[in-house]
């Protein structure tokens, strides 16, 4: 019988690795992972790269691992922290590296990284400081900019209810990046509100199927809180 | 030199005048700040339908406080709500919405807009203190067409309507219209084309609040 399932976020997060490049799904505060966050800074793991749209929400998960000096590299969209100043400080300080991705190229990059592309043409950036260094063709009369698959050693998602299969649905917003990092990584790990038996989540629903899903805990910790 | 008297449209009635020019079917992407009020002047019987890039498509009116889903946000980190026919998409499909030009339109702030529609708006110099785009330049690059909401000049009268950018740019060539508390601006392969000013403003006066050499539409 196959049980994705894990007791523990000890568990859940075992043989995560120093170095390891780490997606994280989340918006703002809807849909990060924030207690298997939480479990990576007291796994003691460092030397991270991590991806994510933000640069955390609040003082607790992403906002936490960069306090706590885990995050060598941070590839990220928007790193800012709405009332807070962690990101800033480190970068000012020279103790994180940055790497600025726009929001839909971060997305694209990881599900190519997800569906074997190993890289493509954008018009995003075309011209701009971000597509300095890259390689750039004209198609068609316009001008693209090559970016290349990321892909991670460990993704982490908040789903909204999960099966033993590791078939995921999520909630509104709560989406977001989820079902993008769940493809890109080799090992992908979910910490669920709501636990479904097999056979009961519509299939019509399931938008991460549980092929890109290797461990799932239970965590019901409650609505976000903007 | 003669005083013409003329009033600035406040950031609601620069809202209220996009909203004019929003055709019912059109799907919209607002960006943050000015963007964002133009869906409160949609009359809800012309169907527009909104999009924000953490995959929301279909965004109703801000809800009430005891109506909040604090599942459901926008790309502003706002409560929102979903109007019936609204859907729920994943980042990577949000942006191909963005990027595969499927926007009728996109509304963005910026810093400086150029006569060849070259848009800065995302950082004011080459070694911020610690930049973030977001989906700026996904939104400039994709959308359809792209509109400005912005103040015609900065708080201290620098134009932000000029000859070449000085920001780092966005996107280039990517602006079609201009809508500032002065005046509505078309981006032409001639350069701006004034479409409308506010009572009382005369073309000299709004040119020299402006660095591009502007002109009256056809």
């Amino acid at each position: 019988m196959i049980d994705k399932f894990v007791n523990s976020v000890a568990s859940a997060l075992a043989g995560i690795q120093d170095g390891s490049t780490i997606l994280l799904g989340g918006f703002g505060a809807v849909g990060q992972a924030n207690q298997l966050i939480e479990g990576l800074v007291e796994a003691g793991v460092r030397d991270l790269t991590v991806v994510a749209n933000n640069a955390g929400f609040g003082t607790a998960g992403l906002a936490h691992l960069l306090r706590a000096g885990r995050v060598r590299r941070l590839i990220c969209s928007f790193p800012r922290i709405p009332g807070s100043t962690v990101f800033e400080t480190l970068y000012r300080d020279g103790k994180i590296e940055l790497e600025l991705v726009p929001q839909g190229t971060l997305a694209e990059r990881m599900r190519a990284a997800g569906a074997g592309i190993p890289a493509f043409y954008t018009a995003t950036s075309a011209g701009t400081l971000l597509a300095e260094g890259k390689e750039s063709r004209e198609i068609n009369g316009r001008t693209y900019v090559l970016e290349h698959a990321l892909h991670g050693d460990v993704a982490l998602v908040e789903a909204w209810r999960a099966d033993r299969w590791g078939n995921l649905t999520y909630r509104a917003s709560g989406r977001n990046f989820n079902p993008v990092v769940a493809m890109a990584a080799r090992l992908t790990i979910v910490q669920t509100q709501h636990v479904a038996e097999l056979g009961t989540l519509d299939p019509e629903s399931i938008a991460t199927p549980g092929i890109y899903v290797n461990r799932v805990v239970h965590l019901p910790h409650g609505d976000p809180v903007l | 030199m003669t005083e013409t008297a003329y009033t600035p449209r406040n950031r609601t009635q620069l809202a209220a005048r996009i909203a004019q020019d929003i055709p019912e079917g059109w799907y919209v992407n607002l960006g943050i700040g000015i963007p964002t009020l133009v869906a409160d002047h949609v009359p809800p019987a012309r169907e527009v339908i909104f999009h924000a890039e953490n995959g929301v498509l279909g965004i109703g009116p801000a809800p009430d406080a005891a109506a909040v889903d604090p599942w459901l946000i926008n790309a502003g980190k706002q409560y929102v709500s979903l109007r019936p026919g609204g859907s729920f998409m994943h980042h990577a499909d949000s942006f191909t919405i963005i990027r595969g030009g499927h926007l009728n339109l996109c509304i963005l702030g910026a810093y400086e807009v150029a006569e060849n529609g070259d848009i800065a708006n995302w950082a004011t110099s080459a070694d911020d203190a610690a930049p973030a785009v977001g989906g700026a330049m996904d939104l400039a690059a994709g959308a359809q067409r792209l509109w400005i909401a912005m103040e015609h000049t900065t708080k201290d009268g620098r134009p932000r309507l000029v000859r070449q950018c000085s920001y780092p740019l966005t996107a280039r060539a990517a602006v079609s219209r201009v809508y500032t508390n002065l005046a509505v601006l078309d981006v032409t392969p001639g350069g701006f084309r004034v479409r409308d000013m506010v009572p009382g403003l005369t073309l000299a006066a709004l040119q020299a609040l402006t660095d591009a050499e502007i002109a009256m539409a056809d």
